[in-house]
C-alpha cells in the first residue's frame, strides 16, 4: 500500500466547507416511515452532535450515511458533489469512515495488527513489523493516545483505550468525515474524557466528525452544533454556543413543542431553538 | 501477536496507562522474569504445562524402562511422531479458526490407500503417486470448505461426515485386497524407513539452524534500531541461539549414535516450519490469527473470510494426506485400518496439548511439534511396557482432557486478568 493512505497530515479542505450533506432524506421499512424529509450536513472542522431517543431514526442515519443502509430517496454529496453511496466500501472510498459501537477488534491481536489489519505493510511476503510497529507509534503520539504498550493483545487495553484504538484505525484509511456511534457508552469518567480528548483533536485537523451519543453531557462537552432527531424527523438544530441541556433534552423529548417553542419564539432573531418543520434558516 | 524480542513489553509496570508508547522500556533481565510471572498469573501459561508433562513423563517412563532414553528408542520415537505431527500442523490451521476437522484420520487412511494402488497398483512412480494423494487431500478438503462456508454447516458436521465418507472412499480404493503391501525395495518405503541425514548434514543443520536465527533476529533489531523503535538487550537473541545450537546439537549427537536424524521427521519438521513462518509472518497468517479471534471484525477490514475459511480447510485436509503418505511410507503398507483408531484423536489432542486453543485465535509456536512429542512419547513408553492399547487409549484420552482443562481453565485466568 502506498504511503499517502496513512498520511497523518490533515487532508481535509478549509474549515467550514461542506463535507457531507444530506437533503431530503427518506427510508421506511415496511410501512414504517424511519426518516422523512431529514436534512443533515457536516461541515469541515466541526463535531456535529447527532441526539435523540431510541426508535427517533439515528440508527438509520447513521446507516445512510455509512451506506450499511442506504436511503430510499434523497440526495448524499460529498464536497458538493453528487455521490451514490450503496455500500460501506462505496463509503469509505469517498472518505466517510464508520466506528460502529461494537468496535470490530481482534482481541486476540496486538494494537499494531489491529490497525493494519486487512491493509498490513510487506517486505516481500513478509509482514514489515517495524515499519507498522513505527506508524503506529507516530500515529498514536500525534493523536496523544497513550497506551501501555502497541504490542500488548487488545484485550488488555482499558474500554476507553480500545474505542481510542478503533478511532484511531478508522483514520488510517485518511478520511474527511468520521461517524462515531456511542463512543462513550459503557465507558467511565476518565474514560470518556480520554474519547472526548481525541474527537477534539480530530476536529482540529480539520475532519468532519458525526458524534452520535445518548449523553448529553458529552455532547454539550464536545459538539459545536446538535441535529435533535424525533420519530424520524428533524426536530431541532441547535448551536452549541447557546443552547441549554434542558432545551436540548426538551426537544429530544417533545416538550419543545409547547413551553419552549412559545419561548423560543419570544426571542426570536438570536432563537436557539426552532421548531419542527422550520429548519429551513437555521444556522 | 507476540513476533519480534521486544512484543513482550507488556509487564506489569508498563499497563500504568500514564507510561506512554515511546517509553517501553527495553528488556532486562529481571523485567522479562517479572513479565514472565505477571503472564502466568494472567493465565499466560505459555509452554510450561507442556515441558512438566514431558519432563513427568520422561522420568515416568524411564524408571519403568531404561531403554525409553537410549538412542534406538529415541530414533524410533523421531519416525513415530512424524505422520502425526504433519497431521497435527493441519489440524493447528483449523483450530485458529475456531473451527474443527474430524476427518483428519479417514482422509490420512484414503491417501495411503492412493498411494499405495498407484504406485503398486498401476505401478506409477513414487512421486505422482505422492502428488496425486496430496492432490487427493487438498480436493477433498476444498469440499468440506465450501460445504461449510457456503451452505454454512457447521464443520463438525461437515467433517463427520466427512470422516465416515473417506473412510468409505478409502476401502473402495483398497478394493478387495484389504492390505497391499509397498515394494521393500522401492523408494517409497527407503525413504520412510530406512533413510537418515548423514553425520554432516545433521550436525551442518545443527550449526546453520541457529546462524539463521540469530542472523533474522539480529536483522529484525537493526531495523527496529533504525525506525527509531525501542530493541532489547543485544545478548538475548545471542544466548536464544547458543540455547538453541546447544540442543539440537544434543538431539543430533543423541541421534547420531544409533540410525541418525531420520528424513521424515526432517520432512515434518520443515512443513512445521513453514507453516509457522506464513502463520506469523505474512498477511495470509494475520488474516487467520484475525478470523479466528473475531470474524466480524476480520470480514469489515476486508478479508475474504469464506475463501480464507475454504483454503484452510484445504490445506489441513492435504497435511492430513502427507501425514497419512507418511505413515504409509514407514509401516511400509496401507489397509483398511490405516488412520483409522487413534490417528484422529492423536493428532488433534498433539495440536491442543502444544498450546493451541480450541476457542480459536491463539496458538503457541510449535505447538505440533510439542504436541506430537508428548503422545508420542506416551504411546512409545507404553509400547515399550507391553501395556494393552486399551490403557494406551485411556491414558492418551485423558491427557488430551487435561489439555483441553488447562485451555479452559487459562482462557478463563486470561478473561478475569483483561486479557
Amino acid at each position: 500500500m502506498s504511503a499517502d493512505v496513512l498520511s497523518t497530515e490533515p487532508h481535509t479542505p478549509p474549515v467550514g466547507t461542506s463535507l457531507l450533506s444530506l437533503t431530503g432524506i427518506q427510508k421506511r421499512f415496511g410501512a414504517v416511515r424511519a426518516l422523512s424529509d431529514v436534512d443533515f450536513e457536516v461541515r469541515a472542522g466541526e463535531v456535529v452532535a447527532l441526539v435523540g431517543d431510541n426508535g427517533a431514526g439515528k440508527s438509520t442515519l447513521v446507516k445512510v450515511m455509512s451506506g450499511a443502509g442506504p436511503a430510499d430517496e434523497g440526495s448524499y454529496r460529498i464536497e458538493g458533489r453528487e455521490v451514490s453511496i450503496g455500500t460501506p466500501a462505496a463509503a469509505s472510498a469517498h472518505g466517510v469512515a464508520t466506528v460502529f459501537q461494537d468496535l470490530a477488534i481482534c482481541d486476540n491481536l496486538d494494537v499494531v495488527a489491529n490497525l493494519f489489519l486487512g491493509r498490513e505493510l510487506t517486505r516481500g511476503v513478509a509482514l514489515d513489523e517495524p515499519e507498522m510497529e513505527r506508524r503506529t507509534v507516530e500515529l498514536l503520539e500525534q493523536l496523544s493516545v497513550k497506551l501501555p504498550s502497541v504490542r500488548i493483545p487488545m484485550a488488555s487495553l482499558s474500554g476507553g483505550q480500545r474505542q481510542s484504538v478503533a478511532i484511531v484505525r478508522a483514520l488510517l484509511g485518511s478520511p474527511k468525515v468520521v461517524l462515531l456511534d456511542e463512543p462513550t457508552a459503557a465507558l467511565g469518567v476518565a474514560q470518556t474524557a480520554q474519547v472526548l480528548n481525541l474527537v477534539e483533536r480530530l476536529r482540529e485537523r480539520g475532519l468532519g466528525v458525526v458524534l452520535i451519543s445518548h449523553n448529553m453531557a458529552d455532547v454539550m462537552a464536545v459538539a459545536d452544533r446538535a441535529v435533535v432527531l424525533r420519530l424520524g424527523r428533524v426536530a431541532g438544530r441547535f448551536d452549541m454556543a447557546d443552547v441549554s441541556r434542558e432545551q436540548l433534552v426538551a426537544t429530544i423529548t417533545g416538550a419543545d413543542t409547547n413551553v419552549v417553542s412559545e419561548r423560543a419564539a419570544r426571542v426570536a432573531g438570536r432563537s436557539a431553538a426552532a421548531p419542527a418543520g422550520t429548519e429551513g434558516n437555521q444556522a | 501477536m507476540s513476533t519480534t524480542s521486544t512484543d513482550s513489553a507488556a509487564d506489569a509496570a508498563a499497563m500504568d496507562p500514564a507510561v506512554p508508547v515511546p517509553d517501553a522500556a527495553p528488556q532486562q533481565p529481571k523485567q522479562m522474569l517479572r513479565e514472565r510471572l505477571a503472564g502466568l498469573r494472567g493465565g499466560d501459561l505459555g509452554s510450561l504445562p507442556v515441558v512438566i508433562g514431558l519432563a513427568v513423563i520422561v522420568i515416568v517412563f524411564q524408571s519403568l524402562n531404561s531403554t525409553f532414553l537410549n538412542s534406538f528408542n529415541l530414533v524410533n520415537l523421531c519416525l513415530q511422531i512424524a505422520a502425526v505431527g504433519i497431521i497435527a500442523t493441519g489440524v493447528t490451521l483449523v483450530l485458529l479458526l475456531g473451527e474443527i476437522d474430524l476427518s483428519v484420520g479417514s482422509v490420512s487412511g484414503l491417501a495411503a490407500a492412493i498411494l499405495a494402488v498407484l504406485n503398486v497398483n498401476e505401478g506409477l512412480p513414487p512421486v505422482v503417486a505422492l502428488l496425486a494423494a496430496a492432490a487427493g487431500g487438498l480436493v477433498i478438503g476444498t469440499i468440506h470448505g465450501l460445504v461449510f462456508t457456503k451452505l454454512g454447516v457447521p464443520s463438525f458436521i461437515v467433517t463427520l461426515a466427512g470422516l465416515l465418507v473417506w473412510q468409505g472412499a478409502q476401502l473402495q480404493v483398497l478394493g478387495s485386497q484389504g492390505t497391499i503391501n509397498l515394494p521393500p525395495s522401492g523408494g517409497l518405503q527407503q525413504f520412510g524407513r530406512f533413510s537418515y541425514l548423514a553425520d554432516w548434514q545433521s550436525y551442518g543443520l545443527a550449526v546453520v539452524l541457529p546462524v539463521l536465527f540469530l542472523a533474522a533476529k539480529l536483522a529484525t533489531r537493526s531495523r527496529r534500531t533504525r525506525a527509531g523503535l525501542p530493541v532489547g538487550a543485544v545478548w538475548v537473541p545471542v544466548a536464544q541461539a547458543l540455547l538453541l545450537l546447544a540442543v539440537l546439537l544434543a538431539v543430533v549427537a543423541k541421534l547420531s549414535i544409533d540410525r541418525g536424524v531420520p528424513w521424515i521427521f526432517v520432512v515434518f519438521v520443515a512443513i512445521l516450519a513453514l507453516v509457522e513462518y506464513v502463520l506469523r509472518r505474512t498477511r495470509y497468517g494475520r488474516a487467520v490469527f484475525a478470523v479466528g479471534g473475531n470474524i466480524e471484525a476480520a470480514r469489515r477490514a476486508g478479508i475474504k473470510v469464506d475463501a480464507l475459511r475454504t483454503s484452510v480447510f484445504a490445506i489441513a485436509s492435504m497435511l492430513a494426506a502427507v501425514g497419512g503418505t507418511v505413515a504409509a511410507m514407514r509401516l511400509g503398507f496401507a489397509n483398511q485400518s490405516s488412520g483409522a483408531a487413534d490417528t484422529l484423536i492423536n493428532a488433534i489432542a498433539a495440536a491442543v496439548i502444544g498450546g493451541t486453543s480450541l476457542f480459536g485465535g491463539r496458538s503457541r509456536m510449535y505447538s505440533a511439534l510439542l504436541g506430537a512429542l508428548v503422545i508420542g512419547a506416551i504411546a512409545n513408553g507404553l509400547d515399550l511396557l507391553n501395556l494393552s492399547s486399551a490403557l494406551r487409549y485411556i491414558i492418551t484420552g485423558t491427557v488430551l482432557l487435561l489439555a483441553v482443562v488447562i485451555d479452559a481453565l487459562a482462557s478463563r485466568g486470561r478473561r478475569s486478568a483483561g486479557r
